[in-house]
């Protein structure tokens, strides 16, 4: 009989157990779609159940910081140190916060009354405080001893009161706004430049971070302004339905900024096109107060008059997040921190809130095992989110029940004027009304 | 720093390359048993093979004599641990390794099927009413009384379903994980006896005495699919592991390759005697059993071979069941004399996946298997004939309301009628 050739599988076990207890087990791995049968049903059960742990692990807040008398006004970032953060209170007070320790560095009786404005220098030493006694007072702070000065470095009196106050990014000067928009050199104590465009009174101030010379002015008469500091005349005007509170600039995209308005909305404008907006951001069902972009670029959050802060995504009109207390009043002002994890909101009832911007993320070190997880689940919940079950999960969110009603009141006559207007195109010849989009419907004018 | 993002060509090419990789982490090299030509390797008999293998793998090969009526056997999802259970009551869990005996006892009633459930510590025995699950110490944990007479036992894995069929003909989804009963069909086309799990789909298909097999899913109380497929009765239904290929064996003699993604029937083989027993291995040998022969057939399912790939008897037996092991090259055949362990080089999936099934199991490695298991447990609902579908999602469909249609205002011109041609009034006509 002739040689056959014969294999038969054959495992020698010392391939496959560990050799002493200190070792790891081994794991072979084979790819093989046969081996892992229903793969896409696994991935959707682990997809349902990733959304289900981030709803469950999703507690954002983190602290209270208390200590002011009155409502909080005016926040400011540090922008070198993460842990520092300046607060201004309607009675005058301002107060400087270590984050990590959640303590109070400094508190000092700034003005007499509303310290309004308050904004860092970016050379880090000093900040700038603007109130209503019509006063401006720059403060020199060292994080290092913790007894810092009672007495600011300089003083400047003025005959207007003082709405807002901010620091260019590259250079010394700052601008304030009251009754005039104002440019100010640190070294002296009369503004270099000054605008006004018939606008009776400016209600909020920002400098551009890339562009660094431009800056944006909201005033009563529910304009923004934008003004070079370079030249002597106002650059573009927009007029909106109703009055904008703040404005912020996007760090990433030069051109962009997002208007907090009276209506509840939020507008992304592009700096060259004031006609329409980008991106008409719906949630809050009350004015909102104060706006503040991620240092992605990728969101912001918004704090507002209903007594809740949100999160927007800046291509979204939708908010991805909402975030509210009991105890939580009027959201007057909001900051996204530097390093993107975390949010503070100051309101009305004098205390300052610690929140994380990601809502389940977990603080701390992670291990590379948790790592992996968290992106694994990450990308499961991206793969999956248009279904139905895994989107009502992501979606839900559980708001109180003033803002509930008040939502769905929202609807309703969102509602009933979209069917208004709905009815009226249907009625009228095409030529005669044009449809508007909904970008465009909240402009009301463009000056240049 | 910015880099470009990369053509689709390119991510094709990153994703051979990394297959490729892989390959290269697939240690073990598949059995095989090559002779001069076609017809050779048929003469090779177990006797001869036992001969040419080495000697650690010549124990794989065994029988074992028992008296307690035809046997059937399972093996566990890791292919080390086997289940034998005896028509006349006797149950072993055996650890085939080492021919260590887990446990053993008598049922003293009649058996009819056995199932491993999720792992190698549980198993369900349907016996003379009720099905019964005991753990891997013969010790009984459950009495599921609300079915009855079960003929057959199936068991999905990944959604915690034990499937059964009844005298009556009533399959039956029991959730292990919940104990709840899931979903419950008539099939109303008489008793039957004869059932195999789609591993690709989860899809159950029966065999029955007029000849149609029917898949079935529990979300839904009729057949998916009802396939004639004999013009006898059934006698056994295998499918694939990629869930393409069914063979069916009807009493006529005859064996049937289907392609289940058209439902056509591919070829046809012809056998003197009625098929007892089918059954498919991890890399497509389809074994078939009658009287006491066995027969393998390689590539069975692409076309109509020339010749066997293995032939084999077992004198004065009966067949009652042929199963592959997984990840060995071995076919387990239970009989009325008990059971017989035979080499079928080339049949079994040479590498394992540690996370899907390993022979080489540790007790806590099992631990975790079971929880990740329950976690990632299938929901009944998704069982269908395509597992894919579930990426693409049905669109929900909007309850938007509909535009007003144009009113017309039509005027209806009232004739004038004679006073003769009125209908009459009902109590006119009730006069009348």
């Amino acid at each position: 009989m002739e040689k056959a050739k014969i294999k038969v599988i054959s495992r020698n076990p010392a391939d496959y157990l560990r050799q002493t207890r200190h070792d790891i087990f081994k794991q072979p791995r084979n790819t093989d779609p046969k081996l892992h049968p229903f793969q896409a049903a696994r991935e959707y059960t682990r997809a349902l159940n990733a959304a289900k742990l981030e709803r469950l692990f999703a507690k954002p807040f983190i602290h209270s910081l208390d200590g002011h008398a009155d409502a909080i006004c005016s926040l400011a970032k540090h922008p070198v140190s993460l842990s520092c953060i300046a607060s201004g209170c309607c009675d005058g007070e301002i107060r400087i916060w270590n984050l990590s320790t959640r303590k109070c560095l400094s508190a000092v009786n700034a003005h007499r009354l509303h310290s309004d404005g308050l904004s860092f220098r970016q050379c880090c030493t000093e900040y700038s405080t603007g109130g209503d006694d019509k006063s401006i007072k720059i403060w020199s702070l060292d994080l290092a001893t913790k007894n810092s000065l009672k007495e600011p470095d300089m003083t400047i009196l003025s005959k207007n009161i003082f709405n807002a106050i901010d620091h260019s990014w590259k250079s010394d000067i700052f601008a304030t706004c009251g009754q005039v928009v104002e440019i100010w050199d640190e070294e002296k104590t009369e503004p270099i430049r000054s605008f006004t465009w018939g606008i009776e009174s400016h209600i909020g101030v920002r400098f551009n971070p890339i562009e660094t010379n431009v800056l944006a002015c909201t005033g009563s008469d529910r304009s923004i302004a934008l003004y070079d500091v370079r030249a002597s005349t106002p650059m573009r005007k927009v007029i909106l339905e109703m009055k904008t509170n703040t404005v912020a600039w996007n760090p990433l995209e030069a051109y962009h900024f997002t208007a907090a308005n009276e209506d509840g909305n939020l507008y992304t404008f592009d700096m060259r096109r004031l006609d329409s907006a980008l991106c008409v951001h719906v949630d809050h069902v009350s004015a909102v107060l104060d706006v503040d972009y991620s240092p992605t670029g990728q969101e912001f959050v918004s704090g507002s008059f209903d007594k809740t802060v949100r999160i927007f995504p800046v291509n979204k009109g939708k908010s991805r997040e909402v975030y509210h207390t009991r105890r939580m009043q009027r959201v007057f002002c909001v900051k996204w921190s530097m390093d993107n994890n975390f949010i503070v909101s100051g309101s009305d009832e004098t205390n300052l809130r610690l929140w994380k911007a990601d809502s389940s993320a977990r603080l701390g070190a992670l291990t590379a095992r948790q790592k992996a997880s968290n992106n694994y689940n990450k990308k499961l919940k991206k793969k999956f989110e248009n279904h139905p079950q895994v989107k009502r999960i992501l979606r839900h969110r559980h708001v109180p029940k003033p803002i509930h009603r008040a939502a769905a009141e929202k609807r309703v006559i969102l509602d009933s004027q979209k069917r208004k207007e709905e009815n009226r195109l249907r009625y009228t010849k095409p030529d005669k009304v044009e449809r508007v989009p909904e970008r465009k419907k909240h402009v009301v004018g463009e000056e240049a | 720093m910015y880099q470009p993002r990369n053509s689709i060509n390119s991510d094709c090419e990153n994703g051979r390359k990394s297959e490729t990789k892989l390959d290269l982490l697939l240690s073990e090299e598949a059995g095989y048993l090559e002779a001069k030509g076609p017809r050779e390797t048929c003469k090779f008999k177990q006797s001869r093979i036992v001969r040419e293998i080495d000697v650690a793998n010549r124990a794989k090969s065994f029988s074992l004599q028992l008296s307690h009526g035809p046997y059937r056997l399972e093996y566990d999802r890791n292919g080390r641990f086997l289940l034998l259970g005896g028509r006349k009551g006797h149950q072993a869990i055996l650890d085939w390794y080492t021919k260590n005996i887990v446990t053993e006892f008598h049922t003293q009633e009649e058996t009819r099927d056995i199932k491993w459930l999720h792992n190698e510590t549980m198993f369900a025995v349907a016996q003379k009413k009720y099905i019964h699950i005991y753990d891997n110490n013969g010790l009984e944990i459950h009495r599921l009384k609300s079915l009855l007479y079960i003929h057959k036992l199936e068991f999905l894995p990944y959604h915690f379903l034990l499937v059964s069929i009844s005298r009556n003909g009533t399959l039956s989804y029991q959730d292990t994980s919940t104990g709840k009963l899931v979903a419950s069909h008539r099939t109303k086309l008489g008793s039957c006896s004869c059932m195999c799990q789609n591993p690709h789909s989860g899809i159950i298909n029966l065999g029955h005495q007029n000849g149609t097999v029917t898949l079935w899913k529990p979300s839904m109380s009729d057949p998916v699919a009802k396939l004639l497929c004999h013009k006898s009765p059934i006698c056994a239904v295998a499918v694939n592991s990629n869930g393409r290929y069914m063979a069916t064996s009807g009493l006529d003699g005859q064996i049937k390759i289907w392609d289940l993604r058209v439902y056509k029937a591919l070829h046809v083989f012809y056998n003197p005697k009625p098929i007892s027993a089918l059954a498919i291995s991890d890399r497509d040998l389809l074994a078939t059993g009658f009287g006491s022969n066995i027969q393998i057939r390689k590539d069975a399912f692409i076309g109509q071979q020339e010749s066997l790939f293995m032939s084999e008897s077992i004198p004065s037996t009966e067949i009652e069941c042929l199963k592959f092991c997984p990840y060995e090259d071995i076919l387990g055949i239970g009989h009325n004399q008990g059971i017989n362990s035979f080499i079928i080089p080339g049949s079994g999936e040479p590498n394992f996946d540690a996370l899907a099934a390993n022979p080489f199991q540790t007790r806590k490695q099992r631990q975790e298997t079971e929880v990740k298991l329950l976690l990632e447990k299938i929901q009944p609902e998704l069982i269908t004939l395509n597992p894919k579908s579930i990426l693409r999602p049905k669109k929900e469909i909007s309850v938007d309301k509909p535009a007003r249609e144009k009113f017309d205002v039509k005027f209806k011109l009232r004739k004038h009628r004679s006073k003769t041609k009125r209908p009459l009034k009902k109590g006119a006509a009730a006069m009348k």
